[in-house]
């Protein structure tokens, strides 16, 4: 039995005509400790997928087991990433990454603690006092990802946490997310449209495709350690992803891995 | 500093636009008194303490009217703003009345409140009640999604998502609503004043 199990899943959004099929009879399942992406173009069905393993939203047909139990709500042992950061912005960054533990009924003191221990995590120990609004969006996203540490969850869900970054900046947190995740034996499905993104983040990059949202292929990522993103093993991914989404010449040479 | 010689200018400008008026226009001092003459009654009238007593009965009608209203249009907005398959059914109304000047209601109000205290409360309520409730609703309706969510997921539950969501979240469009219902509720004090009231700013002392 895997960690995650996705089992036939079938999610419809009423259409004009037809009810339009959002995920086909998805499977999937993951191990825990995997950090897996979905990658496939706008549409395809990632959101819905991860909205649905993540308890937020309702399978119309097929299940969801995590640790063998069926998702119906989210959980605070689950949390999710949102790419608009979802901070509350009445709230200072430090107030925000204590917001899970209130509900844990933790007292102040020990929550200041945990806060300050994951604010120097992710380097924003000195912005404590700040709202939100005063800092960057990679700041923000940051904010965002000591909160969701906070909690100390098994699962995290991020929804193209990077996506309104730019690209130095999206590369620097690609690299910290990668490390404080492998280091803590998270277990991540991380959605994403950006190729070179699931291939420094994922264990395993799951391709999907619209029309109706599908998996197409998934695709093993054995890169070791800290990706360089310019190594030819990399390269040699990006090549082969490419061609599943069909987006090389067709002449081309063709690369198995 | 400048802003000052702004006012004092102005004031300057009234005075004497008034005081032409009342020489070029040569109507019965009565009915248009000059600026020194209005003074002496502003005079008389404080000396009277009535001006005084004037205020403070105003006010404190105001402050009643007011508070009683927003408070009761702020705890209305929420719930209805919550539960929005309730408010599918009263908005249509709420859209109705809204527009009705408060002095329209004023013979619906003397039938059912008589005249005296009442009349001038009550339209203080209603034109302070209307903008309240819809800025209110309004603000709990485009409470953005990812803030419930994030409390959900933070396995936040009523009452903390009231308090820690809800509240703070729709805070600054319900102040905006606040301030914009003194202005209108302001405006209609002295109309309402002016039925029966035996005391107030809109009561005419002769
Ligand atoms: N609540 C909804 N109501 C109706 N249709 C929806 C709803 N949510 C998603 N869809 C449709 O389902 C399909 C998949 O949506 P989804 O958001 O999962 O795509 P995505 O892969 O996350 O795309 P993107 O990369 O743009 O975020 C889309 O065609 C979308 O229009
Ligand atoms: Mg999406």
């Amino acid at each position: 039995m895997s960690y995650i199990e996705i089992h036939d899943a079938v999610r419809e959004f009423p259409g004009k005509d037809a009810p339009f099929r959002a995920l086909d009879h998805v499977n999937l399942t993951i191990e825990r400790g995997e950090f897996i992406c979905l990658l496939g173009p706008s549409g395809c069905g990632k959101s819905t997928l991860l909205n649905a393993v993540a308890g937020f939203d309702q399978l119309d047909e097929g299940s969801i087991r995590i640790a063998g139990q069926p998702v119906t709500q989210p959980s605070l042992k689950h949390v999710t990433i949102f790419q608009n950061y979802g901070l509350l912005p009445w709230r200072t960054v430090a107030k925000n990454v204590e917001l899970g533990l209130e509900s844990m009924g933790m007292p102040p003191a020990e929550r200041q603690q945990i806060a300050e221990k994951y604010l120097e995590l992710v380097g924003l120990a000195d912005f404590r006092h700040r709202h939100p609004a005063e800092l960057s969006g990679g700041m923000q996203q940051r904010v965002a990802i000591a909160r969701a540490l906070a909690v100390d969850p098994d699962i995290l869900f991020m929804d193209e946490p990077f996506a309104a970054l730019d690209a130095l900046t999206r590369m620097k947190l690609q690299d910290e997310i990668s490390s404080i995740c492998r280091e803590q034996h998270k277990t991540i499905l991380f959605v994403t449209h950006d190729i070179d993104e699931s291939i420094v983040l994922a264990d395993r990059v799951v391709i999907m495709t619209p029309n109706p949202g599908r998996i197409k292929t998934i695709v093993r990522v054995d890169l070791a350690g800290r990706r360089d993103r310019t190594s030819p093993d990399f390269l040699h991914i990006r090549d082969h992803i490419f061609t599943e989404f069909a987006m090389k010449p067709a002449d081309q040479t063709e690369y198995y891995i | 500093m400048k802003k000052i010689i702004h006012i004092l200018g102005a004031a300057l400008l009234l005075l004497i636009s008034w005081q032409a008026l009342v020489l070029l226009g040569g109507w019965n001092e009565a009915l248009l008194p000059s600026p020194a003459r209005t003074a002496a009654g502003f005079n008389e009238l404080l000396a009277d303490g009535i001006l005084v007593a004037d205020i403070q009965s105003s006010l404190s009608r105001f402050a009643l009217g007011y508070l009683s209203s927003v408070l009761l249009a702020i705890a209305l907005g929420l719930i209805l703003g919550w539960y929005q398959q309730i408010w599918a059914f009263l908005n249509p109304i709420a859209q109705v009345l809204r527009p009705i000047s408060p002095m329209a209601w004023l013979p619906f109000i003397v039938l059912f409140f008589g005249i005296g205290e009442m009349p001038a409360l009550v339209i203080i309520f209603i034109a302070a009640f209307f903008p309240v409730l819809l800025a209110t609703v309004a603000a709990v309706r485009n409470i953005s999604p990812v803030y419930l969510k994030v409390a959900r997921n933070f396995g936040i539950r009523q009452p903390a998502i009231l308090t820690k969501i809800v509240l703070p979240a729709v805070f600054p469009s319900i102040a905006t609503g606040l301030h914009l219902a003194l202005g209108t509720a302001w405006v209609f004090l002295v109309a309402g004043e002016m039925v029966g009231a035996q005391s107030g700013l809109g009561f005419p002392h002769h």
